[in-house]
């Protein structure tokens, strides 16, 4: 989706706000929706696709731990895991949907924790290698993608090869698990001419996201 | 479906809301505030409604409270730049563990005991200055960094830092000549990133604890250059 969370190469954000001695949470709340995003049992493209879904003014208001706050309820009432009446009375009225994985201390300690890069192996040869030139695809696809808008169509070079992994993306183009690669585009490929010669920015981009350039 | 979830939206923080103002009196005086909230389906009180969801979701068994807690106590106390330091100082101290970390940077980081995310480490060099972002959301290597500061994860730095990391450098005080290469990294899959950030002079004769005391969160993001206290006049 071309939400406001795609937002590399906009200009005018204004200064970068730098905190010294930050404090890793800033209230107990912050804590509690940290603990709460990472215990339950989704992937991050789901809990991503739901952040971006906050329309694109609430969310540049809001605090990253707000976006959390505020995309927690609807993803626990859309899967069915409570009820809006739930939610409403605190009082659990029925089961849940399905069978959900509960996330344990013990796994937190031994970091058994689900993830979706976990022990993959490619099951195709590599379309590409190191030193190709290749195309990032112009795909304009309304559910959540890891291809940047200000790739897309952009041609670079493939800086590494061999990584494989999971596609965490909620619209897959091909297979499921897919090479990735770190295509380096040249800065005035991307800005033009009046960005640093010397300068480049490497995206990781699953392989259904390329083509021959 | 994009009315459904902003229905859906508007509807759970209402309803959070409600059940948080009913215990909390100190609500009423906000009023104002929160009707304004309320009319873009925002939260007037992000904490109350966290403390909704998780009251069901544990009454209904979905999440374990200590577990919660756990996952508090790990990011609190456990895991942060300290890690990241370590590799990064190790690496200074021991080319082979070095050359091991650059060609394959998630085993020689679950080697040295800090596993967890797939991991690319960059070199910083006189010539080449690397620095990491995450365009998209906020990714971010949690198992050798912690999470990341505020700054990282704002529309400022996101935004800006792949078409002007020259500027964003500038605005965290690090000023690179035109003949510095930069290279910008977004982390846009599965894989984090880690800059390896060049060793100071004048730290010929430091043990690997004295490095990694060095070694700051911000030159591991690539926001910085590691440098050496400035002594003090007392000494």
């Amino acid at each position: 989706m071309n939400g406001i969370h795609d937002m590399g190469g906009m200009q005018d954000m204004g200064p970068i706000q730098i905190e010294r001695n930050e404090p890793l949470f800033h209230a107990n709340w912050e804590r509690r929706i940290f603990a709460l995003f990472n215990a339950v049992d989704f992937q991050w493209p789901a809990l991503r696709f739901q952040i971006e879904s906050i329309p694109p003014a609430d969310y540049l208001r809001m605090s990253y731990y707000e976006r959390w706050a505020a995309a927690l309820g609807p993803l626990v009432t859309q899967a069915g895991m409570v009820t809006q009446a739930e939610i409403e009375s605190g009082k659990p009225a029925g089961p849940a949907s399905k069978k959900w994985h509960v996330l344990s201390a013990a796994d937190i300690a031994t970091w058994n924790i689900p993830d979706t890069h976990a022990s993959a192996k490619p099951t195709a040869p590599a379309r590409y290698h190191s030193g190709q030139r290749v195309r990032a695809r112009n795909i304009n696809p309304p559910s959540h993608t890891r291809l940047p808008r200000y790739a897309r169509g952009k041609v670079g070079t493939i800086e590494r090869d061999g990584d494989f992994a999971a596609v965490q993306d909620t619209d897959v183009l091909g297979p499921k698990q897919q090479h990735v690669y770190s295509v380096r585009f040249t800065a005035r490929e991307l800005w033009g001419a009046r960005a640093n010669p010397l300068d480049s920015v490497c995206v990781a981009i699953w392989e259904g996201y390329l083509e021959q350039a | 479906m994009t009315t459904t979830r902003r229905e859906l939206l508007t509807a759970a923080l209402t309803a959070a809301a409600g059940a948080g103002a009913a215990s909390d009196p100190s609500r009423a005086q906000q009023h104002d505030h929160d009707h304004d909230h309320e009319h873009q389906g925002l939260p007037p009180d992000p904490a109350l409604r966290v403390r909704a969801l998780e009251s069901i979701l544990v009454a209904k068994g979905l999440v374990d409270p200590v577990a919660l807690d756990a996952l508090i106590d790990t990011y609190e106390h456990k895991v942060g730049p300290r890690n990241g330091a370590r590799v990064v100082a190790r690496a200074w101290t021991d080319g082979a563990f070095k050359q091991r970390l650059l060609t394959d940077g998630t085993a020689a980081v679950a080697e040295a005991g800090y596993g967890g995310d797939p991991m690319i480490v960059v070199q910083n060099t006189a010539k080449l200055h690397n620095l990491v972002v995450c365009t998209l959301c906020s990714c971010y290597p949690w198992s050798i960094l912690g999470l990341p500061p505020v700054w990282y994860k704002s529309a400022a730095y996101r935004s800006r830092s792949v078409i002007d990391p020259r500027g964003v450098l500038r605005e965290f005080g690090l000023e690179l000549g035109d003949d510095v290469e930069v290279r910008v990294w977004d982390s846009t899959a599965d894989l984090r990133y880690l800059v390896l950030p060049e060793r100071p002079a004048g730290t010929e004769g430091m043990n690997e604890e004295q490095l990694a005391a060095l070694v700051t969160r911000d030159a591991m993001v690539g926001v910085a250059k590691v440098t050496l206290p400035r002594k003090e006049s007392h000494g």
